[in-house]
């Protein structure tokens, strides 16, 4: 029996949620080095949706609706700063860290802000001291998100300027904040790739970006799977929907400090 | 409201970007497309329709809150959405924390049964699959999914053997994919 074959039964159980102790700790391990074995369970997720589908039942009550609608109303969106930020040409070296810093705490803060909102009334006092740090934090990116801000990106004289990138990993968060400047175009139908290189196992897609017409770019908290260890970071170029392996090319590299 | 509505995922992915940027238009027009097959998924795990409408008001908050957990380009949105139905009404089931986050959910290039006609055949189809089993490999197999039993505990239920209890449900699942497939 090859290790797949070993592996069938359980990889059917795992995506259905009843494998559980440490079967299933066995097959995780598997799973982070075994590329064919996360394709299968990819397959196997797509049949049980088919299962969830075949569900048939009466409308719900008319009620929900309006419950619903009105729950929603009550939850004002909160501006989302942090997803702005894609837009912004003008990210300069010295600015980086202070920059990334504070989106990764305007990102933290907003989601916790978030998850207040569920809270019982005594977590409000924590929510308003989220809140004040989130309007402090905000005038402390002001000079960095202002359109009207004068931005200017220092380099070295004698060379012309290189691409670089920067990444920002929480790993307890699985948050991620990936900054990049002077980056050259692409070719039509072509997008940078960046990737998550884990201690063990097969590098992880982490988001899919274009450049701006300044070479600047940034991927805010892309969807990752939680506490992975990072080895380092790097980046391929891709179709622009994005791949599950990297194709070589490597372009950039960085080893997590 | 967005009006008039284009159909299928374009529309859905229109909608959910329009979640994003607040449209509370956008989140009525999602409930009245897919509220009955939450309501259905959840009523289907708990057997309860007071409960089933917890989940499902559940179910679109979260959607409301986290919009951008859903990847058009990994999945069918009714997909996704049936699958965290089913994850959330277990969990409610077995009176646990929700230990799924919508976050964790990828469907890759799951199956598009966008259009009611569609979906409606292929729910029949997949009905008709589990008719065609044994009445013990349906029901482990029923077990695992609408009852979110681990396979120890359905092999404690049914007196089986753990390995047989897994075959018959990777076969179960196999089956289901060939039915599709063909």
């Amino acid at each position: 029996m090859s290790e797949h074959e070993q592996y069938a039964e359980d990889l059917a159980l795992y995506a259905l949620d009843a494998l559980r102790g440490e079967d299933r700790a066995r097959l995780d391990e598997h799973l982070a080095t075994c590329a064919a074995c996360r394709l299968e369970l990819e397959q196997l997720r797509r049949d049980t949706a088919l299962l969830a589908l075949s569900a048939a039942g009466p409308r719900p009550p008319q009620r929900a609706r309006q419950r619903l609608l009105d729950a929603v109303a009550r939850e004002a969106r909160v501006p989302k700063i942090v997803q702005a930020s894609p837009q912004r040409s003008w990210w300069g070296v010295l600015g980086w860290a202070a920059a990334a810093a504070v989106l990764v705490c305007v990102a933290l803060l907003l989601r916790d802000n978030l998850g207040l909102r569920e809270s019982a009334i005594s977590a409000r006092s924590e929510a308003a001291k989220n809140a004040r740090e989130l309007e402090e934090l905000r005038r402390i990116a002001a000079p960095i998100v202002d359109p009207g801000a004068q931005r200017v990106t220092l380099v070295s004289t004698n060379a012309p300027p290189q691409a670089q990138g920067k990444a920002f990993y929480l790993r307890n968060r699985s948050s991620l904040v990936f900054l990049a400047n002077n980056m050259p175009a692409l070719p039509l139908g072509k997008a940078y790739e960046l990737w998550l290189i884990p201690v063990s196992g097969a590098p992880i897609p982490a988001g899919v970006f274009k450049p701006d017409a300044h070479g600047s770019a940034s991927v805010v908290n892309p969807l990752l799977p939680a506490a992975i260890e990072a080895k380092a970071f790097a980046i391929t170029v891709e179709n622009d929907t994005g791949a599950s392996t990297p194709t070589m090319p490597i372009l950039m590299m960085g080893a997590g400090g | 409201m967005l009006s008039p509505q284009p159909q299928g995922i374009s529309a859905d992915l229109a909608l959910v970007t329009g979640l994003k940027s607040g449209d509370q238009g956008a989140m009525a027009e999602l409930y009245d497309r897919y509220s009955s097959v939450v309501y259905a998924v959840a009523l289907r795990v708990l057997g309860d329709t007071g409960e089933a409408e917890d989940v499902l008001q559940e179910v679109f908050l979260q959607l409301w809150r986290r919009p951008s957990a859903f990847d058009a380009a990994r999945g069918s949105f009714r997909s996704w959405l049936a699958v965290i139905t089913r994850n959330r009404a277990i969990d409610s089931l077995r009176k646990r924390r929700p230990e799924t986050d919508i976050d964790d959910v990828v469907l890759s290039v799951a199956p598009d049964l966008a259009g009611d006609v569609e979906r409606a055949r292929a729910a029949e189809k997949v009905r008709g699959v589990m008719g065609t089993m044994a009445p013990a490999q349906r029901s482990a197999l029923e077990m695992a999914y609408w009852e979110g039993m681990s396979h120890s505990e359905i092999a404690d239920k049914t007196g089986e053997p753990l390995g047989t209890v897994k075959t018959r449900i990777r076969a179960g699942l196999i089956a289901l994919r060939k039915a599709f497939q063909g």
